[in-house]
C-alpha cells in the first residue's frame, strides 16, 4: 500500500481544528477570565485573582454540596434500576432483545425539557402520584412531593438512566456463556457464578455508565428548576444564573472550573482503570 | 416462591421498563388534553383540536423550523468530521495519536453546563454577537465526538480483505473506498448521523449560553415553561417521537443487511447466513 504518512493528518484535520478552536481554546478563555476582576459595568481586567475561586467556593458550598449528593444518589438509583434491567435483556430477552433495547432508549426520542416537564405533571400537587401516595398514607395530606430533593433525584435518575442501560447492557451481552457454564460445572452456585464470573466481566460496562450518568447530572440545572424549588438549587443553576442573567462572568467561570476539576478527577481515576480509549467503546479488548 | 425467584429478575425488568415509558405516555396523552387553563397540568377533556392546529402557534413553528435547520446543518458537517476522524484513528499509525483521542474525549467528560459558558466566554472576549451562527458552531463542536464513536465501533468491526480484492479486480484507491468502503461502513455513518441530528434537536443547555436572541424548539419550551406551555408543544413532541421510531427502525433494518453483506466475506468452509458471493458485484464495476 502506498499512502502517503500525511494522509491520516488530512483525516483528523478539519474535525480536530473544529474541536481545538471552538473546545479547547473556549476553556483556556474561561480560565482566563476566571482570574480577573471587575464587573460588566466597571470592565473586567487580569490581574490573578485568585479570590474568585475561594468566593466560589465559600458562597456556595451548599450548592456543591448538594449538587455532588443529588448526582451522587441518582448515579447509584440509575444503577440499581439498569442492572437488573441490563440483565434481564440480555440473558432473558429472547427474541424480543432488540424490541426491549428500543424501549430502553425511548425517553431519547422524547425532548428532554419535555420529558422533565411531563414528570412536573406526574408529580404536581393535584396529580395522581400524589394523591396515590396520601391514599396509601406515605404522604400527609397537605405534603407534596415537587419541589423536593426526592422529585429532583428522580428526574435525574429518569433522564440519564439509558447512559447507564447502554454499556451494562454492551459488557454483559459480550460476555461468553460459557464462562458461567464452566463455573456451574465446578460446583459454583448461581449466584457464586454471578458474583464471580458475570458480575467482573461486566464492570467496564458498570464504570462507562456511572461515569455517563454522573457527568451530565452533576452539571444538570433543568430538573433542579423544572422539579426543584428554591431549596434545591444545583451548580448548574447558579452558574447559569451567574452567567445569562447576572453576567458575572468571572465568579461563573470560576465556579465552572470547579465543576469540572471535580469531575474531571472521576474521569481520570477511571482512565487509569480501564484504559485511555476506554470511554470510546470496547470492541478493541473484544477482539 | 421458586416462581418468583424464577421470574424476579423479568417483574423487576418489566417495572423499570414501566418507569421509563410513564412520561411518555403522559406527553402523548396530554397532547389531546382540553385545558381550562393556560396550564396543561391536569386532565380535563379529549380534545383533537390541538392535533389539528399543530402548527398554528407562529412563535412555535419559527423555533421549530430554527432546530431543524440547524440539526441537519450541524449534522452533514460533524458527520464529516467525525468519520473522517474516525478513519484516522482505526486506519493508521500516527504520532499524536494520544492528545488526538484525548480531544476526542474531552467534550464528551465535560458538563455541558462548563462547555456552554466556556464557549461564550470566548465569545464574550471577541465581543462576537451570539445568534444561529454561533449556535451552529456549538452543535457541530458537540456532535463531532458522538459520530467518531460511532462510526469508530463500526470500522473495527471491518473485514479489510474486501478491499483488496476489490483493488485485485482492478479498483483505484478512491473508487474502492465510494464502491466498497463506503456502502459498508454507511450504517455506521447513518447511525452516527442520526444520533448528531437527535443531540442537536434536543440541545438545550449549550445552546442557552450562546444563542443570543435565536429561539430553538428546546429554548422555546424553556421560555413557555414559565407561562405555561401550550398544549401544541405535546403534539409536536409526539410527532417527533413517532418519527424517531420510525427512523429508528429504518437504520436497524439497514445494519442488519450490511451485516449480511459483510458476513458473507468469511472465508470458504465457515457457512455465512445471508447473500453470496455475490454480494460483492456491487465493488467489481
Amino acid at each position: 500500500m502506498t499512502r502517503s504518512r500525511r494522509t491520516p493528518y488530512f483525516l483528523l484535520g478539519p474535525g480536530l481544528l473544529w474541536l481545538l478552536v471552538f473546545f479547547a481554546i473556549p476553556m483556556a478563555f474561561m480560565a482566563y477570565i476566571s482570574l480577573n476582576s471587575g464587573s460588566l459595568s466597571e470592565g473586567f481586567e487580569f490581574n490573578w485573582e485568585w479570590q474568585n475561586f475561594s468566593d466560589a467556593l465559600t458562597d456556595y458550598g451548599t450548592q456543591f454540596g448538594r449538587t455532588f449528593i443529588y448526582a451522587g444518589v441518582a448515579t447509584v438509583l440509575a444503577l440499581l434500576i439498569a442492572y437488573p434491567l441490563a440483565y434481564a435483556i440480555a440473558f432473558k430477552g429472547g427474541r424480543w432483545k432488540t424490541a426491549l433495547l428500543f424501549v430502553v432508549v425511548a425517553p431519547f426520542f422524547t425532548t428532554y425539557l419535555i420529558r422533565t416537564l411531563a414528570w412536573q405533571t406526574i408529580l404536581a400537587d393535584e396529580g395522581p402520584f400524589v394523591a396515590f401516595l396520601q391514599g396509601v398514607g406515605l404522604v400527609g395530606q397537605d405534603s407534596e412531593v415537587l419541589d423536593t430533593p426526592g422529585s429532583v433525584i428522580l428526574g435525574l435518575t429518569y433522564n440519564f438512566l439509558p447512559f447507564m442501560i447502554l454499556p451494562i447492557y454492551a459488557s454483559l451481552e459480550a460476555i461468553d456463556g460459557r464462562l458461567v457454564e464452566a463455573a456451574k460445572d465446578l460446583y459454583a452456585s448461581s449466584k457464586t457464578a454471578f458474583l464471580r464470573v458475570t458480575l467482573p466481566l461486566s464492570m467496564p460496562g458498570v464504570i462507562a455508565g456511572t461515569l455517563l450518568t454522573f457527568i451530565p447530572a452533576a452539571g444538570d440545572y433543568i430538573n433542579a428548576d423544572f422539579l426543584g424549588g428554591a431549596g434545591q438549587q444545583m451548580i448548574g443553576n447558579v452558574i447559569q444564573n451567574l452567567y445569562i442573567e447576572q453576567r458575572l462572568y468571572p465568579a461563573a467561570a470560576a465556579l465552572s472550573f470547579v465543576l469540572m476539576a471535580v469531575v474531571l478527577v472521576f474521569v481520570l481515576a477511571y482512565i487509569r482503570f480501564a484504559g485511555s480509549e476506554a470511554l470510546m467503546g470496547e470492541e478493541e479488548e473484544r477482539a | 416462591m421458586a416462581w418468583l425467584r424464577r421470574n424476579g429478575i423479568r417483574i423487576y425488568g418489566a417495572l423499570a421498563i414501566a418507569y421509563m415509558l410513564i412520561p411518555i405516555v403522559v406527553i402523548a396523552v396530554f397532547s389531546f388534553n382540553d385545558p381550562t387553563g393556560k396550564f396543561n397540568f391536569t386532565w380535563n377533556g379529549f380534545t383533537l383540536e390541538h392535533w389539528e392546529n399543530a402548527f398554528s402557534l407562529p412563535a412555535l413553528n419559527e423555533a421549530f423550523v430554527t432546530s431543524l435547520v440547524l440539526a441537519a446543518l450541524a449534522t452533514v458537517v460533524a458527520t464529516i468530521f467525525g468519520t473522517l476522524i474516525a478513519l484516522a484513528l482505526v486506519r493508521y499509525e500516527f504520532r499524536g495519536r494520544g492528545p488526538a483521542n484525548i480531544l476526542i474525549v474531552l467534550p464528551l467528560a465535560t458538563p455541558e453546563v462548563v462547555v456552554g459558558a466556556a464557549l461564550l466566554s470566548m465569545f464574550v472576549y471577541f465581543e462576537v454577537a451570539r445568534g444561529f451562527s454561533t449556535l451552529l458552531l456549538a452543535h457541530i463542536m458537540f456532535s463531532i465526538s458522538f459520530v467518531v464513536i460511532v462510526v469508530r465501533s463500526r470500522l473495527i468491526g471491518f473485514d479489510r480483505s474486501i478491499e483488496e480484492a476489490a483493488r485485485d479486480l482492478g479498483a483505484g484507491s478512491f473508487e474502492t473506498f465510494r464502491l466498497v468502503t463506503l456502502p459498508l461502513i454507511m450504517p455506521g455513518v447513518l447511525g452516527g448521523a442520526l444520533l448528531a441530528f437527535a443531540l442537536s434537536l434536543d440541545d438545550f443547555v449549550i445552546s442557552n449560553f450562546n444563542s443570543g436572541r435565536e429561539e430553538t424548539f428546546p429554548l422555546f419550551i424553556f421560555g413557555a415553561s414559565q407561562r405555561g406551555i401550550p398544549v401544541e408543544v405535546n403534539v409536536i413532541a409526539t410527532m417527533l417521537f413517532v418519527v424517531t421510531v420510525i427512523a429508528m427502525i429504518f437504520v436497524v433494518r439497514q445494519q442488519r443487511r450490511a451485516e449480511a453483506l459483510a458476513s458473507a466475506s468469511v472465508p470458504a468452509g465457515e457457512s455465512a447466513p445471508g447473500p453470496g458471493p455475490g454480494a460483492l458485484s456491487a465493488g467489481s464495476a
